[in-house]
């Protein structure tokens, strides 16, 4: 007998396999410039973090696992130097993690190398990001759903999971929706899955564990990019700010109605 | 070969960035040489897309679509990309297509570029301007397969005029139980109220308001502006008010025309978030809030005086502009 059939046959859930993606992006605090004749993105002093929207789906991942005693993966594509994001991601409480040895061409080749995890490890639930705030494609957690026909909830701010049953909570423009799904499931999360004050800062004890835990680092699979991105900038500087005497607050009025013309 | 564009509605309605998608649509269609074509979805007086360029509605009228459903609209838009032999879609920026945007990209094998603020660099190659790094950047990207598919930034193009005159064809696309394995239970949306994605005008508030018994008048100036209201992270993590009112870097972007904030200090994700407003004011009572360095009009001084006054002459000029 198999491990799921006892599981069954003592009427007991099958404990879900959770993998969360995590992106290394850039500290939400961080100055953007370019280098390389404005080709590349300038990581010169710039402190790398676990991508905010992931952190709010890792969170929520360890409070299936607290309490529905759900397995939490974490994966990752990028070169070695994302390590410590993943370090730290298994410090916070994630059993195991999987680095794709590859840079994050773009969000479809992204999809592609996790969908390849996905696919071999199984997982019931994947839980991924509403966007990353760097490159802010916002497709990858959409597009590995679809590549490997499982459900799909974006910006998903609340979730809950019985057995197969899946509730998620979805913002829409000026609200939010409920959507019943099953598993096997994807989201795109974001702020709301957990609250900003439910967020782990991982203790001595996590970063000692961590040491010990297995970070699988895996080759790519053959995937194509269908976009590059030739070039950036900068916004243009803003000119001077036109200040308004706190006690004519009309001159406000008639400068937004006839000079900016925006009311 | 035409230009696929998924016009969305609104209770049978067109939402204003279904205009400007269409828009942008005819002046790609303009620069490849052909025309465009919308998908409707349950949508009423698909004719007046022509006044800007459609040149032929798909009209979708089926009752299983009269909720949003990512899986199945993005099934319904790939049959009708297919149908058209479109090389080029494209898609608003709203919630509700961000969500299908990627499954659409997957079933067609496609490259998507959202956040797009700007009519192509060029079309060969294809190269668009699009926000990067959350708003503090752009990149100029080029998408090279065969079908492209666009995401273009709310209020960023504009809906511009161009009459055409479009013809209604019914499109029926076959759909399965497989599109729906996803469905809709509950939506909860106040009523009467204007989101922040659709809104022209936003009202934002910040710590400097001191609590939310405060934001009586937030919501009074709102008022008086058919404005939306919003919040900075600290008030939103505070529980002053609701998350879906964060605007920012981890929060919602904000590309209205008219951005007020009040006692907002102006963090660097902050400002992030809402830099894409066209017209951006700071009232705040530090003369320091770096928000007045982003800013294009300010006033320092104390909320709880400024804005009352505010809310008074703006009732006057309404009055007279009447």
């Amino acid at each position: 007998m198999n491990l799921i059939a006892i599981f069954e046959a003592i009427n007991l859930k099958v404990p879900m396999k959770i993998l969360v993606c995590i992106s290394n992006v850039p500290d939400t605090t961080s100055k953007i410039n370019f280098t390389e004749g404005d080709t590349k993105f300038d990581t010169n002093g710039v402190q790398f973090v676990i991508n905010p929207n992931d952190e709010f789906g890792l969170t929520r991942a360890m409070w299936f696992k607290e309490k529905q005693g759900a397995t939490v993966h974490v994966a990752t594509v990028g070169g070695p130097q994302t390590e410590p994001t993943i370090r730290k991601a298994l410090a916070i409480g994630a059993d195991e993690a999987i680095r794709v040895n590859a840079e994050p061409a773009d969000g479809f080749f992204v999809a592609k190398q996790l969908a390849e995890i996905v696919k071999n490890g199984g997982y019931d639930l994947v839980i991924a990001g509403r966007e990353s705030i760097d490159y802010n494609g916002g497709m990858v957690p959409g597009i590995l759903a679809t590549l490997l026909d499982m459900n799909f909830v974006n910006t998903c701010i609340g979730l809950e999971v019985d057995g197969n049953t899946a509730t998620a909570l979805r913002e829409i423009d000026g609200g939010k929706e409920k959507l019943s799904t099953s598993l096997p499931l994807v989201i795109g999360g974001q702020k709301g899955l957990v609250q900003e004050s439910d967020l782990r800062i991982p203790n001595m004890r996590g970063i000692m564990m961590a040491r010990q835990k297995a970070l699988n680092v895996v080759e790519p699979v053959e995937a194509s990019q269908p976009t590059q991105d030739q070039k950036f900038e900068k916004p243009a500087p803003k000119g001077q700010v036109k200040l308004v005497d706190a006690d004519n607050v009309g001159e406000l009025v008639n400068l937004l109605h006839n000079e900016a013309k925006v009311i | 070969m035409s230009v696929l564009v998924y016009t969305e509605s609104e209770k049978g309605k067109f939402k204003k960035s279904a205009f400007e998608v269409a828009s942008y649509a005819y002046k790609v269609a303009q620069d490849l040489g052909t025309n465009v074509t919308a998908v409707a979805f349950n949508a009423n007086d698909e004719a007046s897309l022509g006044n800007y360029g459609v040149s032929k509605v798909l009209k979708i009228s089926n009752d299983q679509l009269a909720t949003f459903n990512a899986k199945a609209y993005a099934d319904a838009l790939t049959q009708a990309a297919e149908a058209e032999g479109a090389k080029v879609i494209i898609l608003s920026s709203s919630a509700d297509t961000k969500f299908l945007a990627p499954i659409l990209t997957a079933k067609l094998s496609a490259g998507y570029v959202p956040n797009v603020v700007a009519a192509p660099d060029s079309t060969s190659p294809f190269v668009v301007k699009r926000t990067a790094f959350s708003n503090k950047g752009f990149a100029h990207t080029e998408i090279s397969s065969d079908i492209k598919i666009i995401g273009v930034s709310n209020n960023a193009y504009g809906a511009m005029e161009n009459n055409v005159s479009a013809s209604v064809e019914d499109f029926n696309p076959s759909l399965g139980d497989s599109d729906f394995t996803t469905k809709s239970v509950e939506v909860d949306k106040v009523a009467g109220k204007v989101s922040i994605a659709d809104a022209d005008i936003v009202v934002s508030g910040g710590r400097g308001l001191k609590g939310p018994e405060n934001w009586g008048m937030v919501e009074e100036l709102a008022d008086v502006l058919g404005a939306a209201t919003a919040c900075s992270k600290p008030v939103s993590d505070l529980g002053w008010r609701p998350h879906g009112e964060h605007v920012g870097q981890t929060g919602k972007p904000v590309a209205s025309n008219l951005y007020i904030a009040i006692g907002i200090s102006g963090a660097i994700q902050h400002l992030a978030g809402v830099s894409a407003s066209k017209t951006k004011v700071v009232i705040n009572n530090d003369p320091e809030a770096p928000f007045f360095k982003a800013a294009d009009y300010g006033i320092v001084g104390d909320a709880f005086e400024v804005v009352p006054k505010l809310i008074e002459k703006l009732k006057e000029f309404k009055a007279q502009n009447a």
